[in-house]
């Protein structure tokens, strides 16, 4: 399992794709699809599903990052889902970090103590 | 799963040493899957700390990304389709290796670079330093959401094995080890009703036997009263054997 590597997935707002693109884990595989995609104001729920549902069938994809407002729009399929590959949610610009609606963090709550203590 | 179902075994003293062994077994499974039980546990607090930490971490690495980005933009103009056009090949891609806590196989994200950065021309025109900054920002960020991840699933992996752990714990506990203990006490009770019965019956039949003999002995005395009663030879008392001819 050491030898084949994985790769990052992102889905989000422009910015946060670019950004992600510079750091460099963009790529397209042998049919031209790319491993992100760029949600703008007019991108349906359907399509995000999908291409959310199409990024956990392809075995080549190790983690899915997607912004924390993307999440709350498909946040049923998000959920229904289980472990590879790993789903993680971070803030886009004009949403900041909120602990509150991880998917994660909420399976956890009953363990939420160490966040208090914060 | 009612309270009052035992083992279906047929009483013998046998049984009883099968049944003592099996509990003996059940509650040397139960301590060791509770020790399993809490081992995981222990592990899976460690990583929820960790989790949080590395969650406030990343929210502040993601904001300074951003604003770099913005930077960029100012400076560089509008690059965001020239880099979404350009994509081809990934520079950082990620191994899934496995770690092991207490028999559970965890999965650890672990990311390393493969082939040269394919926008290294990308800022040529304008905004190089900021793009620069940018592109180590934004890997900086990339390498903490790795961590993240083996975080998270090995998380959610250990959620489940330790559900699944408790719940054979509680099975053995509370359905288990009940059922040997009725069963047991069931053989022992069986055990001791058959030696009483054995017992008794003993008993009744020595009881027989003696009004038996009783009424034999008074039989015989009748009849010896009554002289009908023929007394068998004693060879042991001195008397004159007729046979001898010569004494």
């Amino acid at each position: 399992m050491a030898g084949r590597g994985k790769l990052i997935a992102v889905i989000g707002d422009e910015d946060t794709v670019t950004g992600f693109l510079l750091g460099g884990i963009g790529e397209l595989n042998k049919n031209r699809h790319p491993n992100f995609l760029v949600v703008e104001k007019d991108t349906t729920i359907n399509e995000i599903e999908d291409t959310f549902r199409q990024f956990l069938n392809r075995d080549d994809i190790g983690i899915i990052l997607i912004n924390q407002y993307i999440a709350e729009m498909v946040r049923h399929a998000l959920d229904a889902h289980r472990s590879i590959p790993a789903v993680l949610e971070i803030p886009s610009k004009e949403h900041p970090y909120d602990a509150a609606k991880d998917s994660i963090l909420r399976r956890a709550k009953g363990m939420f103590t160490a966040e208090d203590l914060r | 799963m009612s309270g009052k179902d035992r083992i279906e075994i047929f009483p013998s003293r046998m049984a009883q040493t099968i049944m003592k062994a099996r509990l003996k077994g059940a509650q040397t499974g139960r301590n060791l899957l509770k020790k399993k039980s809490d081992a995981l546990t222990l592990r899976f607090r460690q990583i929820l700390k960790k989790i949080i930490e590395t969650k406030m971490l990343m929210g502040e690495v993601m904001r300074e990304a951003a604003f770099s980005l913005a930077e960029a933009k100012f400076t560089a103009g509008d690059f965001s389709t020239t880099v979404i056009q350009n994509v081809n090949k990934a520079q950082v891609k990620i191994r899934a290796k496995k770690d092991n806590v207490a028999g559970v196989t965890l999965p650890v994200f672990e990311h390393y670079h493969e082939g040269t950065d394919s926008y290294e021309l990308t800022g040529l025109a304008r905004g190089g330093e900021q793009l620069a900054k940018l592109k180590r920002n934004y890997a900086k960020a990339v390498e903490l959401l790795v961590e993240l991840a083996s975080l998270q699933t090995s998380f959610v992996t250990l959620d489940e094995a330790i559900k699944v752990t408790n719940r054979r714990v509680n099975a053995i506990e509370h359905v288990i080890i009940p059922r040997i203990e009725r069963t047991l006490a069931y053989i022992i009770t069986e055990l001791d009703e058959r030696e009483r019965e054995e017992f008794y019956r003993l008993k009744k039949i020595q009881e027989k036997k003696k009004i038996l003999k009783e009424k034999g002995e008074k039989d015989l005395e009748k009849r010896r009263a009554a002289g009908e009663v023929m007394e068998p030879a004693n060879l042991l008392a001195e008397e004159k054997d007729e046979d001898l001819l010569f004494e």
